[in-house]
């Protein structure tokens, strides 16, 4: 579990080019849109194909990532449960 | 008709031109197929979490706009208006490689999103939070002279009285590589490197002392050889000026075939000393704002660094400037600037 | 009064023609089906509005050599600015000082992307090197045409056209030009699908603008340009004035890179802005062709726009969209040609696929082909990068 949530903090920094973040920056339940890290909707499909492609989970609803994107906790656990890669 | 007025004029480009405050001092000798703008620190200009989207032109056209709007000491202009030949070519190489590479799987939004043409001046307007008139010109060697002659419009007509206008253009990597291949197998294609910049300029309604005015412009898409000087003599004509009164044409020769049309200007200006910049800075799409950004600080300076010259000697006292450019004999323009 | 129209061209999927068009339109009679001319593995989970004719049949139509290298966006322009030229009895181009301001997003993209990795090796496909950029379809088209004064090319996403005819609505009124032919033309394209996918904006069904389940646009391709004459010219040549750009406002939202802000505000300077210039009042305007794109987002910021300027006595308004789909840099233009229709035809055209107003505002878009008293007509178009434009048309 753990390294899941070490490996979306990684990958977050990586595809949405956060230059002035590392992995220690980010705790598990940190508030990742508007006040928290301060990503937008247009991460949030940047986080949507990467859901896709790396963990075969597809969302039809951009509307979806809002629950599942809360923080990087959220998201572990979301992936956890349906991972099909 | 109201005036027109330059309040500020700031230029990123190949040369030391952006954190320097002299004027083209230490020349960066440029050759080669394509020749990189020297970046700024864009962290003194753009925060990190807005540039982390950003590709070069914006970057570049982002940072001289704020430049442009300090040195004016301008907050939020009325309007804002760029001018781009290619566009955001990298974003849209990218993109476009994504689809072809990952057979139109797994494509994400952010490179589409930014290689809309309309990316810098819509980031700029972001930046600033300004909701003022926003327009972006897109056509070729015209796109900043379009912008300005916009700016010039939205000025006299009195929809704006500062306007923010600048030219960008970022080299990319695939397209610009075909583009030199084609030139370079033409004996008498373009002589200079590829290059990128961003220039941007406050242009006002506004006298303010010892300002620039832009007294006139004109863009024509087609003329021929034989006629480009009438077109120069209508021009003067109109805004009532004699050849002879011009002290400086700034040329936008770049050492192809169609340099021709600058020998017949330049011919028709017998007291003018002509200049050239394209063998500094490349040649690209909207290399015409460097040109502006020259004038700007010849008749400002009342100097005349030795590396623009192309014929002529320099002078004392410089009072009317001419820019004329064009590329392969299309997308002609003339500025005219008075101090 | 302001600017006179005084000929107009189109080609969308609702019909090659002016005539075409308005027949579309009076049976309301939808453009938007299946993908056929664009390779894409997403054919199957869209709905576009395309134009029936191949690039080869185009190709013939503007009796053109078939080795030109004009892209589909060229084509599609030429053939819109022909026949708006022609609608204006113009034969004699160098007569008047004319120019040519067209506007487009896509550019040469179509066969950039069939091409792009046989640049360095296949001589055929080098031809299409320089007709990559925006400015080739313009220049293309104004050579065609023989207008070689003022040629420029603009590229404000979604709002480009409606930018298109304000510029030149200022060149006539600077008097730097007696004519101007403008609009604008793009082409469907993979890029655009594949982009507009990554946005999760694309519904795979009829797009219904401003219903409460809306589920995203229908991409389209169109070209159109509208004729604007000097009252100069207008008074020495006789000429007939279908109808009057009256007003027009730009103004940008500066909330977000694509989305709309949720009060609306680019809109809504950008209608308030052409109200002013054309001196006209809310209550003047009889009927609106809006924006409506179809995505929750756009519908949504445009109909609070709506509300902030119209307060509670919203003109009749409906989103021609759900004929034509998003036709992008083109929308403002192929809009202005069907305000102008219903100026000429005293009738306004329905927002297909309709059903439930949406919960937050209670707006109903008019369904059905109306009969009506037209005046004045106000026509959005909004962009990414927060590109917001408002143009008026009036009765002549």
């Amino acid at each position: 579990m753990n390294e899941l949530r070490q490996e979306l903090k990684e990958k977050i920094i990586e595809q949405l080019n956060l230059e002035e973040f590392t992995v220690a920056d980010i705790a598990d339940d940190d508030v990742l849109f508007g006040d928290g890290l301060g990503l937008d909707s247009i991460d949030a499909l940047e986080l949507i194909v990467m859901l896709d492609k790396d963990y075969g989970i597809q969302l039809t609803d951009p509307k979806e990532g809002k629950e599942i994107f809360k923080s990087v906790a959220v998201l572990a656990d979301y992936i956890t449960e349906r991972r099909a890669k | 008709m109201k005036n027109v007025y330059l309040h500020s004029a700031v230029s990123i480009s190949a040369q030391n031109t952006f954190d320097s405050d002299g004027f083209l001092e230490d020349i960066i000798s440029v050759s080669g197929s394509t020749v990189p703008a020297k970046y700024p620190n864009y962290r003194d200009y753009i925060s990190s979490s807005a540039s982390r989207r950003m590709a070069t032109g914006v970057k570049m056209g982002v940072s001289a706009a704020t430049k442009a709007l300090q040195r004016a000491q301008l907050g939020q202009p009325d309007a804002i208006i760029t001018g781009t030949g290619m566009g955001c070519i990298e974003d849209t190489e990218k993109f476009l490689n994504t689809i072809i590479d990952n057979n139109e799987e797994f494509l994400t939004p952010t490179s589409f999103i930014q290689s809309t043409h309309n990316t810098v001046g819509a980031q700029i307007a972001l930046g600033l939070k300004c909701k003022a008139y926003n327009n972006t010109y897109v056509h070729a060697a015209v796109s900043f002279e379009s912008a300005l002659m916009d700016a010039q419009l939205v000025l006299q007509q009195e929809e704006a009285r500062h306007v923010l206008v600048g030219g960008v253009d970022e080299l990319g990597s695939e397209i610009i590589t075909h583009m030199r291949h084609m030139e370079d197998a033409n004996a008498n294609g373009i002589q200079v490197p590829f290059g990128e910049g961003a220039s941007f300029f406050v242009v006002s309604s506004e006298a303010k002392s010892n300002a620039i005015q832009l007294v006139d412009m004109a863009v024509c898409s087609t003329v021929s050889e034989n006629t480009i000087q009438q077109k120069l003599n209508d021009f003067l004509i109109k805004n009532e000026i004699q050849a002879s009164a011009i002290d400086v044409l700034i040329s936008g020769r770049n050492g192809d075939a169609f340099d021709s049309y600058y020998n017949n200007v330049s011919t028709e200006l017998e007291n003018a000393t002509e200049l050239h910049y394209k063998h500094l800075i490349g040649e690209f799409y909207t290399a015409s704002s460097f040109g502006l950004w020259t004038a700007y600080e010849i008749l400002n300076r009342q100097d005349i660094p030795k590396d623009l010259i192309y014929k002529g000697e320099e002078k004392s006292e410089i009072k009317y400037i001419l820019l004329y450019n064009q590329f392969k004999g299309r997308d002609h323009s003339f500025i005219l600037l008075k101090r | 009064m302001g600017v006179a129209i005084t000929g107009m061209g189109i080609i969308s999927a609702i019909g090659h023609s002016v005539a075409e068009s308005k027949t579309s339109l009076l049976a309301s009679k939808s453009g938007i089906g299946t993908l056929k001319h664009i390779q894409t593995k997403h054919s199957g989970l869209i709905k576009v509005g395309e134009i029936s004719l191949s690039n080869a049949d185009l190709t013939i139509q503007l009796q053109l050599p078939e080795d030109h290298n004009y892209t589909r966006t060229g084509l599609l322009g030429l053939f819109a600015a022909k026949a708006a030229l022609k609608d204006a009895n113009i034969n004699a181009i160098s007569q008047y000082r004319t120019g040519f301001i067209s506007a487009t997003t896509v550019g040469g993209m179509d066969m950039t992307e069939l091409y792009l990795k046989q640049f360095a090796t296949d001589p055929e496909a080098q031809k299409y090197i320089q007709s990559h950029h925006a400015g080739d379809s313009t220049q293309k088209i104004a050579d065609a045409l023989n207008i070689i004064e003022f040629v420029t090319t603009i590229s404000t996403a979604c709002s480009s056209a409606a930018n298109a005819i304000m510029l030149g609505a200022r060149l006539i009124k600077a008097r730097k030009l007696d004519r101007v032919v403008v609009g604008g033309t793009d082409a469907l394209s993979k890029f655009t699908i594949n982009g507009f996918k990554t946005l999760m904006i694309q519904s795979d069904e009829l797009c219904a603008p401003f219903d409460a389940d809306r589920k995203g646009l229908n991409l389209g391709e169109a070209a159109a340009y509208l004729v604007l004459e000097s009252d100069k010219v207008i008074v020495k040549e006789q000429k007939t004035v279908l109808a009057y750009l009256s007003g027009y406002g730009n103004a940008n939202d500066a909330f977000h890179q694509t989305a709309s802000s949720e009060n609306g505000e680019g809109a809504f300077l950008a209608m308030k802005k052409a109200l002013k210039l054309a001196d006209l009042n809310p209550e003047h305007i009889d009927y609106i062709n809006a924006h409506g794109t179809a995505t929750p987002n756009n519908d949504f910021s445009e109909s609070i726009a709506l509300q902030r300027v119209f307060g509670n006595h919203i003109p009749d308004f409906s989103s021609t969209k759900s004929f034509t789909g998003h036709t992008l840099a083109a929308a403002g233009v192929v809009e202005a040609v069907f305000s102008i229709i219903a100026l000429r035809e005293q009738t306004i055209f329905p927002n297909l696929n309709f059903k439930t107003a949406m919960p937050e505002t209670g707006l109903q878009p008019v369904t059905s082909v109306v009969k009506k008293e037209v005046q004045h007509i106000l026509s959005n178009s909004f962009g990414f990068g927060g590109n917001c434009s408002t143009l008026i048309f009036s009765k002549s």
